[in-house]
């Protein structure tokens, strides 16, 4: 497309996407296919990076670039998010389309799912008419080889006249080949031709009126068949990219506007207009039909009756909700009990060296106040955060990631669809859910899968009533404090898991109640076209799964956490050991909270521990103690029976346990997720919502639990 | 072939039809003709959600879940 060597450097299509090139030989190609087809992994595979993987459609959320070598050749490839058509319908749609039509990628590879290739060829087909240097890798092919399908690739690369490889990304099979076939195509040393779609005569007519005109104006800068086709279309979204990128205003050029005009009228002669699109698709749909039917063949038809015997138990109508409950239940109660031992045995090996340091500390005659900050403050506040975050997050994120490779969390939003379009949302936020239980943060950033904006919005103002990782754990020692029991055994741990599951469903309810409520009030509006994806089950890779997991999340989840624990224990020591006329500004500002807490059937210290827990909510617990060592003693914070004697020597019942855990549930998001919602809708307005929303709804579940008890005189 | 034609949502689970016509506009009848869902388009019902909406079908090879509000504007014989 002749941009190759102006395109260094300048800023691609997507507005946030410069090409970071190593060296100026390195060539750009682009990565694209439908969502869900393993586009990631064949990009992680090249250049060794970790795009996060899983099996549901819409995780590559926005263009991700990323160098590799190939037969001492650098190469940059950027992963440009999955979709269907280049039709631009919608803002990824619109971004797919302007990279590779004005990103200058020396060469475009498009990934297909072999499993499912007729319906991936329109994608094909349609880039084919944006440009030529194209390699149709066609991936899963190991799937395909499982369910009897069998793919003739020679035949198909003469039908579509550009270089097609065969590839099974995940086991790195066939992407050495494919890499070989797209270098001999920016090398110019293999030319493909590929062979156009034919449109019903009418539009063909048309299209030989515009474009030799289009060929002329644009000075064949961009595909003129394709453009002469979209503006046919009136497609107005590219109007608007030609000016901004090519610097050509085709709205105002009046020869331009003649001929399309001319040809408009042509093909109105035949074609009514509302007509048009569903002509032009049609005809890129038959031919994708017509290719497949003479290169794919099924040997056995029912080649999928393993999933769909899968998903008559897993979605439906008598074991579906059942099962995701007890999956659920499951999933916490092997977090549960399999943290329990690690967890203690961490914080054991942790306090050690916190002894450790007190004696080094000592021998080095570092001043008092230098070991308590640095010890009793930093360290301590560290060493918990991660005695009791890390075993749980080992557990709880491979065995999330295991699920999502599989492809079970598409059938939790076709399960919950029909109470999300009861609450006039979208089910995909069941998806964005999901996510949330990792990181409340990735949930929102995950919300962009949903394409209304009402919606979307929808979907990140609740979110946070899921609850993430970081508040897990707390909820978790909660439980077994003072509604289990902390006598080890199968069944307590169940109970808690029960407990936990409970919780969880309470979360859902509110997620839902507020949908629902925000749908009537300030986003109304009925719920727009939805059409979700149930992509064929995939074994997990259960050895990467673990590796990644715990590299790419649990690392990143506990760095982060860690991050904001060591200032925080420095932050809560000095509160607790600077004082303001004979007593501690800790204490102080917990006297100050205390009335409010108690009205929430908390008390003044937990309330500050949530307010200082705004940039995580891991910290939450330590603050806790810390504030209440202040005043008492612990030797061993591991032992849950001395944390909970601790915690009824400062007023704990029930009933501030439950309020606790209720509010942890339902209160403001950590100060990543306001970022992160502030970024997403770009809107401050919306960004205080989210953190109102939560917050009364907390204060008043709070408010109204601790009222009942009090009244029913329960505590 | 030529009999009444039907509202997809209609069709029973595991009962395969042709696509007569599409009602739908806007941006649901987009997202159909981008997922392959032309008039002459085979589809086979799979299964129902729990709660008995929506519905699983197969298009073209894959497997997609439309609500009936939906479905009802897809007409097949």
């Amino acid at each position: 497309m002749g941009l190759t060597a102006t395109s260094t450097g300048r800023r691609a299509a997507d507005s946030g996407l410069v090409i970071q090139r190593e060296s100026p030989d390195d060539r750009v190609i682009a990565l694209a296919g439908n969502p869900n087809v393993g586009k990631s992994t064949v990009f992680n595979a090249l250049t060794g990076l970790n795009q996060h993987t899983g099996n549901w459609p819409g995780k590559t959320v926005s263009n991700a670039q990323g160098r590799c070598v190939h037969k001492e050749r650098g190469y940059i490839l950027v992963d440009i998010p999955g979709t269907y058509s280049l039709l631009a319908h919608s803002a990824e749609e619109e971004v797919a389309r302007d990279f590779l039509c004005f990103g200058g990628p020396d060469a475009v590879i498009v990934v297909c799912d072999a499993t499912c290739l007729e319906r991936n060829l329109n994608l094909v087909l349609q880039t084919l008419e944006i440009t030529s240097r194209v390699v149709v890798c066609v991936n899963l092919m190991d799937e395909a080889e499982k369910k009897h399908i069998r793919l003739d690739l020679k035949r198909l690369e003469r039908h579509l006249g550009v270089p097609v490889v065969g590839a099974s990304a995940r086991s790195s099979r066939g992407l050495s080949d494919m890499m070989d076939r797209a270098a001999a195509l920016i090398a110019e040393e293999e030319v493909s031709s590929p062979a156009a779609v034919r449109y019903a005569p009418p539009i063909e007519e048309a299209l030989a009126l515009l474009e030799p005109v289009v060929r002329e104006r644009t000075g064949g800068r961009i595909n003129a068949r394709w453009a002469a086709l979209r503006l046919l279309d009136a497609d107005d979204s590219l109007i608007a990219s030609l000016s901004r990128f090519l610097g050509f205003d085709a709205a105002a050029d009046s020869t331009l506007r003649a001929a399309v005009e001319q040809a408009r009228e042509r093909v109105a002669r035949e074609i009514p207009p509302g007509e048009l699109t569903d002509a032009i698709v049609s005809g890129v749909v038959r031919r994708a039909e017509e290719i497949c039917l003479d290169s794919v063949f099924t040997d056995d038809i029912r080649y999928s009756l393993r999933d769909r015997k899968i998903d008559h138990v897993l979605t439906s109508k008598r074991t579906g909700i059942p099962l995701m409950l007890l999956l659920l239940a499951g999933i916490l109660w092997l977090t549960i009990t399999g943290a329990n031992y690690p967890s203690q045995l961490l914080s054991g090996l942790l306090f050690r060296v916190q002894d450790g340091l007190t004696a080094l500390f000592h021998w080095l005659g570092a001043p008092e106040w230098l070991h308590g900050a640095l010890v009793l403050g930093v360290y301590r506040v560290l060493a918990w955060v991660v005695s009791v975050m890390l075993p749980p997050m080992a557990i709880f994120f491979p065995l999330f990631t295991l699920l999502e490779d599989l492809g079970y969390l598409p059938r939790v939003a076709f399960n919950l669809d029909r109470y999300f379009q009861r609450a006039r949302a979208c089910g995909k936020q069941a998806l964005t859910m999901c996510m949330g239980f990792g990181c409340n943060a990735a949930g929102i950033v995950g919300c962009r899968i949903i394409d209304s904006p009402r919606e979307r919005l929808i979907a990140i103002l609740t979110n946070s009533f899921v609850p993430c990782n970081g508040r897990f754990p707390a909820m978790i020692a909660i439980i077994t404090m003072f509604f289990v029991g902390t006598q080890p055994g199968l069944l307590p741990s169940a109970a808690s898991a029960l407990l936990l599951t409970g919780i969880i469903l309470l979360g859902i309810l509110a997620t839902l109640l507020v949908s629902r409520l925000l749908s009537g009030t300030l986003l109304k509006g009925v719920p727009s076209s939805f059409t979700l994806e149930l992509p064929p089950y995939r074994r997990p890779q259960i050895g990467r799964v673990i590796v990644r997991s715990i590299l790419d999340r649990t690392l990143f989840v506990l760095g982060r956490a860690a991050a904001v624990a060591a200032p925080a224990g420095l932050i809560i020591w000095i509160m607790a050991n600077i004082t303001v006329g004979g007593s501690s500004l800790l204490s102080l500002c917990a006297g100050f909270l205390d009335p409010f807490g108690r009205l929430l059937g908390m008390d003044g210290v937990i309330l500050m521990a949530f307010i200082l827990g705004f940039p995580a909510n891991e910290i939450v617990i330590p603050i806790i103690i810390m504030a209440y060592m202040a005043t008492g003693t612990i030797t061993d914070m591991s032992n849950l029976n001395e944390l909970r004697s601790l915690l009824e020597a400062n007023g704990w019942t029930w009933l501030t346990a439950a309020c606790t855990m209720l509010f942890s549930l339902l209160h403001w998001p950590c100060s990543t997720t306001c970022l992160t919602i502030h970024k997403e809708t770009g809107s401050v307005k919306w960004t205080a919502l989210s953190f109102l929303l939560p917050t009364a709804a907390g204060m008043a579940c709070c408010l109204l639990l601790a009222s009942a008890a009090r009244l029913l005189g329960l505590v | 072939m030529n009999a009444t034609p039907l509202t997809l949502d209609s069709l029973p689970e595991g009962r395969k039809a042709r696509v007569r016509e599409l009602l739908s506009t806007g941006s649901m009848r987009r997202r159909l003709l981008d997922i392959g869902l032309i008039e002459g388009t085979n589809i086979e019902c799979l299964q129902r959600s729990p709660a008995g909406d929506p519905v699983a079908y197969l298009i073209r090879g894959a497997v997609i879940a439309l609500r009936s509000e939906d479905s009802s504007r897809i007409l097949v014989d």
